[in-house]
């Protein structure tokens, strides 16, 4: 009988962070059974078999290094100072991925420091992190937090050995070629032009007066929807724009306008097309869209 | 000779309607009257427009491309918002006076009729290549700084009343002087009413 093979082992480690992103896979749906294929030698909260200390002092070999939390080269874990123990660990590591906003661009941390705090590739969208030179091993998962089916679908395509193929951020193309916008459920009120008038309805889109980042955001939250219910823009609330290098954005519930005209037109589509587009969508009334989906008071 | 094409032949159609539904209104004017102005039979007259209304829809739709056109061209070019609103004043002006059944047409008929234009040409619909190249003008003035940024209509009205009041007003021969004599104070008026402070 062949021997079981070795177990995947994974490192978990954290630099700037606020464990949001530790919370988030703890809410994954199929944490137990990937956990029977793979072994945290650390995790800061799962069973693992090093502690922190031993991890820092041992710099295991692994198949996937996992980074959670913002990079800076004097932050120290361990004892150990980042800019010493990321690089050791990823040179021992077969894969690695930046998990969260945070380790793949900087995130919210890097606004406290934006000259010494970035992502561990990138510092938001320039390939000048510690680890640029092995970009090609690392996986960004943008996301305040990532979703956690994101991880477990990198991890899955990791176990099966199959590749996956990354935008040019190095996000997989499978969960970010798509925009928020996709799959959202008020498309068909960004087709017609009809805004909502609240957060938190149902009704209208979210773009014009309430600042949906959803047509210019990679991600998926409107397919792999989050607890398998819902994303931001099905709850009513605008969409933040939270997996791209430009997050944290300011003002994240307006849209900048220019004379009434959007600043910025969704991916690809170019500002005369976009503004003769809406001229015409903006000139139908359609009865349908401007009701209530459901009457409270029927 | 070769004979003129369906393309050419509406062309030319187009061309006469609008003489007379400028001149006279869009109710004084029948299909009748145009194809005898234009030498056609009425029968054959609807061979090109079905009706009344697509003929008057489709002039619309032509003035407001012409319109679009001139303005994109202004839009690209690399003058400051200030020299585009001069450009856009002489250029308005120089139509009013070449072609003055497109800008009467625009006034008289399609703004004072708006029941005929009900259908199929919804809201802006008809006028869109126009609006929108204004739409880019003020966009592009805002975002520079030149312009105050306001809700686009309140602009859009400043801008296109007056101009249209202008030629208006010139069209009943009220001005005391000739058109052209006004470009240089109302392109300076709408920029000191549109100008960021
Ligand atoms: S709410 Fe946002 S994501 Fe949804 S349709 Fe509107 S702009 Fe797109
Ligand atoms: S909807 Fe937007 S802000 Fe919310 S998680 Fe998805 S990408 Fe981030």
């Amino acid at each position: 009988m062949p021997s079981k093979p070795a177990k995947f082992q994974i490192v978990w480690l954290q630099g700037i962070t606020c464990n949001g992103n530790t919370h988030s896979f703890l809410n994954d749906p199929l944490l137990g059974s990937l956990l029977d294929k793979v072994r945290f030698l650390y995790h800061p909260i799962l069973p693992s078999q090093m502690s922190l200390r031993e991890l820092v002092v041992k710099i295991p070999k692994s198949d996937l290094l996992i980074v959670e939390g913002a990079y800076r080269g004097d932050f120290e874990r361990g004892g150990a100072v980042m800019e010493k123990l990321l690089p050791a660990l990823a040179a021992r590591a077969k894969n690695i991925v930046a998990l969260g906003s945070c380790a793949s661009f900087g995130g919210i941390f890097k606004e406290a420091s934006p000259e010494s705090i970035s992502g561990i590739v990138y510092d938001k969208s320039e390939a000048t992190g510690p680890l640029a030179a092995m970009r090609e091993k690392v996986i960004n998962l943008g996301g305040c937090p990532a979703h956690p089916e994101w991880l477990s679908f990198v991890i899955g395509m990791m176990l099966n050995k199959r590749k996956v193929a990354l935008d040019e951020l190095g996000r997989p193309k499978e969960l970010y070629a798509y925009t928020v916008h996709n799959g959202c459920l008020r498309n068909d009120y960004f087709e017609w032009k009809v805004d909502s008038r609240s957060f938190g309805t149902k009704e209208g889109c979210l773009y014009y007066e309430q600042g949906c980042q959803g047509p210019f955001t990679h991600g998926s939250c409107n397919k792999i929807l989050w607890n398998g219910v819902a994303s931001k823009t099905r709850a009513g609330t605008p969409c933040f724009g939270c997996t791209e290098p430009t997050f944290p954005k300011t003002d994240l519930f307006r849209t900048k306008t220019y004379m009434s005209i959007p600043s910025e037109m969704p991916l690809g589509v170019p500002k005369r097309s976009y503004l003769a587009l809406a001229g015409a969508a903006k000139s139908f009334h359609i009865k349908r869209l401007e009701e209530r989906l459901i009457d409270d008071h029927a | 000779m070769a004979r003129p094409s369906k393309e050419e032949r509406k062309v030319s159609i187009m061309t006469k309607a609008l003489e007379l539904f400028s001149k006279e209104g869009f109710y004084q004017t029948t299909m009748p009257s145009i194809a005898e102005k234009i030498g056609m039979s009425v029968g054959n007259l609807y061979n090109y427009f079905a009706s009344k209304e697509t003929l008057a829809k489709e002039l619309i739709l032509y003035i407001a491309n012409m319109l679009g056109e001139e303005i994109r061209r202004i839009n690209e070019s690399p003058l400051d918002t200030r020299e585009k609103i001069v450009a856009i004043v002489h250029m308005y002006f120089k139509i009013a006076q070449e072609r003055p059944e497109t800008i009467e047409y625009f006034l008289r008929v399609y703004l004072s009729n708006r029941e005929v234009f009900r259908e199929g040409c919804e809201g802006m619909i008809c006028v869109s290549a126009f609006v929108t190249e204004l739409m880019i003008f003020f966009e592009e003035g805002v975002r520079s700084g030149e312009l105050r940024d306001q809700d686009f209509f309140s602009a859009f009205g400043l801008f296109m009343g007056y101009l249209g009041g202008m030629v208006f007003l010139n069209g009943e021969r009220i001005l005391p002087n000739a058109l052209e004599s006004y470009e240089a104070s109302i392109a300076e008026n709408i920029y000191n009413a549109l100008k960021a402070r």
